[in-house]
């Protein structure tokens, strides 16, 4: 698509036309592209502020009068507000806990030397390819058995230990020098000061990047929260919004209001931690 | 060589105390499950409690074979999988442009990355009304141009037909299944969500780490940019090609259960339930334990022949950091 023929005649045309036409197509070619990805989240925008009977198929962009009380609305009709708490106090807490224990993990798998570790290790990684329905039925039996259904800890815990974070922050601690670590025992230091004291603060950017992801991922968490959740006032967003469709699902107006307020707080934290985001994928390639 | 160090290692105890959290963790929740759900393949049991529990062999992996659903839905799985090689090359396309010195590089790649980092019900929930036949955008705009050919616009999520004219329960070919229906919906939106997404960075990264002396090289060789992407862009991506396309079949493989739950409840007619949502029915709605857990484990094994070939042709390149 950028690609342009070279010209064989009139070096001076072909060289410009090589340098700054190239460019102007390649931005022709990004914008129209740009158009096409923003164009749907557009229409969802504008959608939230119409009244529901001007959605009826007929090409007017904008609303003839700007209804903003449609996001009010939204949680007058469900608990959205109780809806968006659980979905941040869940992820939040996931969000910790899994960060902790990969970390610890992660540690003892790059920082220390111990019999069985490259064998714990790779059980580790075979279990990545393990596809989510294989343990999610012994998990819901699990939650059945243990009295947890419909509750936080259900939710919260068994989300809380990733094979997948302990890969990642295992590869960040890998690239920290030796040396540090030596120096730190020379001086006396156990290997938990070691692990908090040398070790976390220059595994930051891992540490982050883990976080996000993790937070983003529990935040739009869809097939265990559906599971396991049988009342109302347990209902994150997507569960929330599943809900909302399926009773309300005529108020398409609503329904985009909803939608723009679900993904808002990804939009902030993606464009506020995306230099993170993008070295973090980048790197831990292995989950696709 | 690393030392052999015994038990007695001051090391050990340390290790196994960083470790405990996390691999208690994932002996309950990850390992013990997988061990759990073999041995639950081999049994009837349902929640429903019908029959009393007892081990049945291979009985359901014998009744999966011939369940015709099954390989319907098998063969849906693998349908929604059509649009992979088009959004793999999108992905590679838009790395293309990005990897130029353009201004505002970063703000065309959170553009193009907006819809898959916001995935999830609520963009599923939008894509059901873009393509609502009665209010829908989509429909608002290709109507007339259906009209102009005097033919029905597509009815998308509420439709069987297919781009290949597969046949609603037989693996045959028949001209009145031949149009834009539910399972192409799901493909086109599955491209909008992804071609701009993990994979178009893991390429900007892959095009970051080709040594700039071969496109030096390949200059002085008077290589048009057709031949320079030919010659060396591509071959030097090939590792990155192969891991996306391992890692988007093995995701395709256990996909559609979303699409499935939020847009169409697996229909029509059974035309977008793939198996990850068949297990979820089987298990969750119909508490089908037994039988969902050996279904369950065939998705399993397929995705671990794919991944362990992947293991031994892939290269290693892309996946040690």
């Amino acid at each position: 698509m950028q690609e342009t023929p070279t010209t064989t005649s009139g070096r001076s045309f072909g060289e410009w036309w090589f340098r700054k036409g190239r460019f102007g197509l390649s931005h022709l070619s990004l914008c129209l592209l740009a158009l096409t990805t923003l164009t749907p989240f557009l229409w969802m925008v504008l959608a939230s502020f119409k009244a529901v009977d001007e959605i009826d198929g007929n090409l007017n962009p904008f609303p003839k009068i700007w209804h903003p009380e449609n996001y009010g609305q939204v949680f007058e009709q469900i608990r959205f507000a109780r809806y968006y708490f659980n979905s941040i106090f869940i992820a939040a807490w996931v969000t910790v806990l899994q960060t902790l224990t990969s970390a610890m993990a992660a540690f003892a798998f790059a920082r220390l030397r111990w019999p069985g570790r490259d064998q714990v290790f790779k059980l580790y990684l075979a279990t990545l390819m393990v596809p989510g329905v294989v343990t999610m039925i012994p998990n819901y039996t699990l939650m059945v058995k243990l009295g947890l259904l419909d509750s936080y800890v259900g939710l919260i815990v068994p989300a809380s230990f990733s094979a997948f974070g302990t890969f990642l922050l295992r590869q960040f601690m890998m690239g920290i020098p030796r040396a540090l670590d030596e120096a730190a025992a020379i001086d006396g230091a156990s290997h938990w000061r070691t692990f908090w004291e040398v070790i976390l603060p220059l595994a930051r950017p891992g540490l982050v990047t883990l976080a996000i992801f993790t937070f983003m991922g529990n935040y739009g968490s869809f097939f265990w929260p559906l599971v396991l959740i049988k009342s109302d006032a347990l209902r994150t967003l997507p569960i929330g919004m599943l809900y909302f469709d399926s009773v309300y699902g005529k108020q398409t107006n609503l329904i985009m209001a909803a939608s723009v307020m679900n993904i808002t707080p990804l939009i902030i934290l993606f464009v506020s931690t995306q230099k993170f985001l993008v070295k973090g994928i980048q790197l831990g390639a292995v989950k696709g | 060589m690393k030392k052999r160090i015994g038990l007695h290692g001051s090391e050990f105890w340390a290790a196994m105390s960083f470790l405990l959290p996390n691999l208690t963790g994932f002996l309950v929740f990850t390992a013990g499950p997988v061990l759990f759900s073999l041995v639950v393949s081999f049994t009837n049991w349902t929640l429903t409690k019908e029959e009393p529990f007892r081990f049945i062999g291979l009985a359901n992996f014998a009744k999966l074979a011939g369940d015709k659903e099954f390989w319907q839905f098998f063969m849906n799985t693998g349908y929604l999988m059509i649009g992979m090689p088009v959004a793999v090359a999108g992905s590679l396309c838009l790395a293309l442009l990005l990897s130029q010195k353009l201004r505002g590089v970063v703000v065309y790649r959170t553009m193009f990355y907006l819809p898959s980092f916001t995935n999830g019900v609520a963009l599923l929930i939008l894509w059901k009304a873009l393509y609502n036949p009665d209010f829908g955008p989509i429909n608002a705009i290709l109507g007339p141009l259906f009209d102009l050919f005097g033919a029905d616009p597509p009815a998308w999520l509420l439709s069987t037909k297919n781009l290949i004219g597969l046949h609603v329960e037989d693996i045959r070919l028949v001209w009145d299944q031949w149009g834009l229906g539910a399972r192409d919906a799901i493909i086109f939106m599955g491209i909008w969500i992804g071609i701009g997404g993990s994979n178009m960075l893991l390429y900007l990264a892959g095009i970051s780490n080709i040594p700039q002396e071969l496109f030096e090289a390949a200059q002085i060789d008077g290589a048009g940019p057709w031949a320079t992407f030919r010659h060396v862009t591509w071959p030097q991506l090939a590792p990155t090609t192969f891991f996306i396309l391992v890692m988007s079949f093995i995701g395709g493989l256990q996909g559609g259960f979303e699409q499935a739950r939020v847009l169409t409840a697996g229909g029509p007619a059974g035309t977008t339930t793939t198996l990850a949502y068949y297990i979820y029915t089987k298990a969750f709605e119909e508490f089908q334990i037994g039988y969902a857990s050996a279904v369950s484990w065939v998705l399993f094994l397929i995705i671990a022949v794919v991944t362990l070939l992947n293991w031994k042709f892939g290269s290693r390149e892309t996946t040690d950091a």
